[in-house]
């Protein structure tokens, strides 16, 4: 016996200012496959600018792999492919001249496990979008402003400033998944993909996370896989539910407002999902 | 809990009829009893055999100490060979030597080794990597000799004559396979976790491997390195088919040359106690340089961490 559990939808409609416009960015028709057994099927969904997207379903329904398709993480692996088209601003990021590379200069992504690079200090951990890659700050602005940007937009400024020559694998895991944000938000893309970023952590810790995805929405478009019904419902604009059918296949159910998704779903399947039946 | 083993031992009772509680308890003190002596027994063993097999090496280098620390004087590091009957002298030209080869042998394998390694942890996927991860274990396996001898045959028979540059190709063979598995092993080290960090990034993959995945572990890179060193500069059959020798210094790769292992061979044949004395003070200097190169490994694999 299980009781029904009703999920409080208490995401804050953003009032702040937005200061610096996120992108658009839009799934058509996209599959994918893990050595050529599909995981995910004919996926359309727009994730809108300066929202926080939240993806949600039960383990296997394919909400990882989609986060990974959309700034061409999946194919890393080795084996896995795509099919369908992936729109940034209008541009498909699968287009045989695309540069994955360049592409996810403009997508960046935060992992389920903070990892921070252990051989780095905490100030060299924040521009290792540049430095380890080009070596040099972008024109007219220099690594020591980069720094306090990132980490005062990432709430760790005032934590760390006495202690940015430590390595960043001193620091706790909140911290440290908090400095990965920072990393990430550094080389200011255009969109931030959160990849189940409060899994790894303890409640404090993900309260704070959370208020940062509150924080950031006034620049970057948000998507976020998580776990935690609870968590979508706090923090996002709009919620896409997921689940694969019986052939293990992951799908697209229901998509829309986070509030008329947890209070008056369409599909019975979110319906069972958002009430505890299952998953 | 109680009431569940109270139901137990009831239950247990009812079984075997006759037997009261205590005789129970009483089999049961029986049963630990015989599982702590097994255990001692056991541990016995072991601790035996342990010490017997450390107790080899402690004769070995006790024995090797007794017999050659007559001969160690500061002429045996800076003077080189001098005929039986002749006093003084030392194993300079046969130090030289080694270090010569060693040197040569690492420039090439050095490297050779560390990208076939990135190679196979990073890129072979297919066919290509599984081929070059089998020669790589065939080659390892080789027994030296034979590395030698192939050496003599394409090289030393027609081109270089016997040499210290056919005797620094002998080593390099030896020492790139025992590079390639030990950076490899731990390449595989580094998490997919901080690679992918890299990619998200927008570095490039070359990046990844050169600003994340190698300073992660390059302590780790050096360890391997300087064990298959340690390696090289203690083999004698792969020299003798090739630098064969040499009593004089020399640091002419293209002359023969001499080395630690073989002026111990030659030494420890020798006509002369005086010889002997120093073929047992060269092995003493030969133990004593692999020991150095075993405690810098062990300070800078333990400086490596992996905290991700």
């Amino acid at each position: 016996m299980r009781s029904e559990v009703r999920i409080a939808v208490t995401a804050p409609s953003y009032n702040g200012e937005i200061t610096r416009e996120g992108q658009e960015l839009e799934v058509r028709n996209l599959s994918a496959f893990y050595a050529g057994k599909k995981a995910l099927e004919d996926v359309n969904i727009k994730y809108e600018r300066n929202m926080i997207t939240a993806m949600i379903g039960p383990s296997g329904c394919g909400k990882s792999t989609l986060i990974r398709c959309l700034n061409r993480m999946h194919e890393v692996i080795t084996g896995a492919t795509v099919e369908g088209e992936v729109l940034l601003n209008g541009q498909n990021i699968y287009a045989k001249d695309a540069d994955p590379v360049r592409i996810r200069r403009r997508i960046g992504m935060v992992f389920q496990k903070p990892n921070p690079f252990p051989t780095l200090s905490i100030y060299d951990n924040v521009i290792a979008g540049y430095k380890l890659n080009t070596g040099k700050a972008p024109r007219g602005t220099n690594f020591d402003e980069i720094v306090e940007k990132a980490l005062r937009s990432t709430a760790l400024w005032d934590e760390v400033k006495d202690k940015l020559r430590d390595s960043g694998g001193a620091l706790s895991g909140g911290q440290q998944q908090r400095l990965c944000i920072a990393r990430a938000v550094a080389i200011e893309p255009d969109i931030l993909l959160l990849d189940e970023p409060c899994s790894a952590l303890d409640p404090i810790s993900t309260v704070k996370v959370e208020e940062l995805m509150q924080e950031l929405r006034s620049q970057y478009t948000l998507i976020l896989v998580t776990h935690n019904m609870q968590q979508a419902a706090r923090v996002s604009d709009k919620t896409a539910f997921f689940l694969a059918d019986e052939r293990r296949v992951g799908k697209l159910i229901e998509y829309g407002p986070t509030q008329q998704l947890f209070e008056q779903p369409e599909k019975q399947e979110t319906a069972d999902y958002i009430s505890g039946r299952f998953g | 809990m109680a009431q569940l083993n109270r139901t137990n031992t009831m239950t247990t009772t009812a079984a075997v009829g006759a037997l009261t509680r205590d005789q129970l308890a009483l089999a049961e003190q029986s049963r630990l009893m015989r599982r702590k002596a097994a255990n001692s027994l056991i541990t016995g063993v072991l601790t035996v055999l342990t010490a017997l097999s450390v107790s080899i090496l402690f004769i070995i280098v006790f024995n090797v100490l007794q017999n050659g620390i007559g001969a160690i004087s500061l002429d045996f590091f800076t003077q080189t060979h001098r005929p039986a009957g002749i006093a003084g002298g030392g194993i300079w030209q046969a130090i030289a030597g080694t270090l010569e080869m060693l040197l040569v042998a690492a420039l090439v394998s050095v490297p050779v080794g560390v990208l076939i390694a990135v190679y196979l942890v990073e890129f072979a996927k297919g066919w290509l990597g599984t081929v070059t991860r089998f020669a790589v274990d065939l080659l390892l396996q080789m027994p030296s000799i034979v590395i030698g001898i192939f050496v003599w045959a394409v090289l030393v028979r027609s081109v270089t004559g016997y040499s210290g540059i056919a005797g620094a190709i002998a080593l390099m063979i030896i020492m790139t396979p025992i590079v390639v598995r030990s950076v490899e092993e731990i390449l595989r080290l580094v998490p997919d976790l901080l690679r992918e960090a890299g990619y998200a990034l927008g570095l490039p993959r070359w990046r990844v491997i050169t600003k994340i995945v190698v300073p992660t572990v390059l302590p780790g890179i050096v360890t391997g390195i300087i064990l298959s060193l340690a390696r090289a500069a203690g083999e004698s059959a792969p020299l003798l088919l090739t630098a064969l020798g040499n009593d004089f210094f020399n640091a002419n790769l293209s002359q023969p040359m001499a080395a630690i292992p073989l002026q111990i061979y030659v030494y420890a044949q020798a006509p002369s106690e005086d010889l002997n004395q120093k073929a047992w003070a060269a092995t003493l200097v030969l133990i004593i340089v692999i020991a150095i190169f075993s405690a810098t490994v062990r300070t800078v694999a333990g400086r490596t961490k992996y905290e991700v």
